[in-house]
């Protein structure tokens, strides 16, 4: 029953990944790309981090696909002309399927390995994902957490002088 | 059952859809989209990897694509404002200026 469930959201999220790349009007991209976004975020709770699926849904979702079809009504773009490139597009589909096809080799070669941790599916259910997640980001990775912050604080204040004023 | 191959293989084809827009495209902001969607696939194998091993680092480093991304979009679409605003067309044939 699960396999099925799957199997469906997979190919819900490769066409819509399909469409994003094939519609000629960006408006229509920017939709089939928030289609993939929330199935990958039910992928995120079949794979037990329910907290990574709401940031996915309020962070891309919500947040950078907004800005990006806010972007694209503002400035009122069109389908974009479709008769160039010919050569470049056999090129690029032998370049995107050699990458394919090298992925899937190792996939299905190699095994994944490893040591395995204690965050179970059980610790995740009687501790909360929230909590052991914000317990990881306070206490080991607290100066990645800070550095993001600074970085964050760099791209607002960038995007505000880039766009403000005549460059 | 599903194991954590099924989700890499899913993730290994919308990276591939990912480089082929990038590739094809000339839309601008259609090409930033593309570049989500390989962020995006890899964060699925972060995140599926995490939950076979049973361990939350994967999960962290997810966290830090999101906000990498988040600094990128507004950055870029900031950038796209600008290169519109000097060269009325967003498409990437026309960002010349360094051709001999």
């Amino acid at each position: 029953m699960e396999i099925i469930f799957f199997y469906l959201v997979a190919l819900v999220a490769v066409v819509s990944g399909f469409l994003v790349i094939r519609c000629q009007s960006p408006i229509n991209s920017g939709l089939g790309l928030v289609n993939t976004f929330f199935c990958l975020a039910i992928f995120y709770v079949m794979l037990h981090a329910p907290f990574m699926a709401a940031v996915q849904i309020m962070v891309y979702a919500g947040a950078i696909m907004v800005l990006i079809l806010f972007v694209i009504m503002l400035l009122n773009l069109g389908a974009e002309a479709r008769h160039r490139y010919t050569k470049g597009i056999v090129w690029s589909s032998i370049a995107s399927l050699m990458i394919l096809a090298n992925v899937i080799f190792f996939i299905k070669r190699g095994r994944v390995t490893g040591a395995e941790g204690d965050i179970t599916a059980f610790a995740v259910e009687s501790f909360g994902h929230t909590e052991l997640i914000g317990k990881a980001i306070f206490t080991e990775f607290l100066l990645p957490f800070e550095i993001a912050s600074i970085l964050l604080l760099v791209a607002i204040v960038g995007a505000v002088v880039l766009a403000k004023k005549e460059v | 059952m599903i194991s954590v191959y099924h989700y890499m293989t899913v993730s290994a084809i919308l990276f591939a859809l990912g480089t082929y827009g990038v590739l094809t495209r000339r839309n601008a902001i259609v090409i930033f989209m593309c570049i989500e969607l390989m962020l995006n696939s890899v964060n699925l194998t972060f995140i599926a990897l995490s939950s076979h091993l049973q361990s939350m680092d994967g999960q962290i480093f997810v966290m830090f694509v999101m906000v990498v991304a988040a600094a990128e979009a507004a950055v870029g679409l900031a950038l796209m404002i600008t290169f519109y605003r000097n060269r009325d067309s967003i498409d990437v044939d026309d960002m010349n200026l360094l051709k001999l």
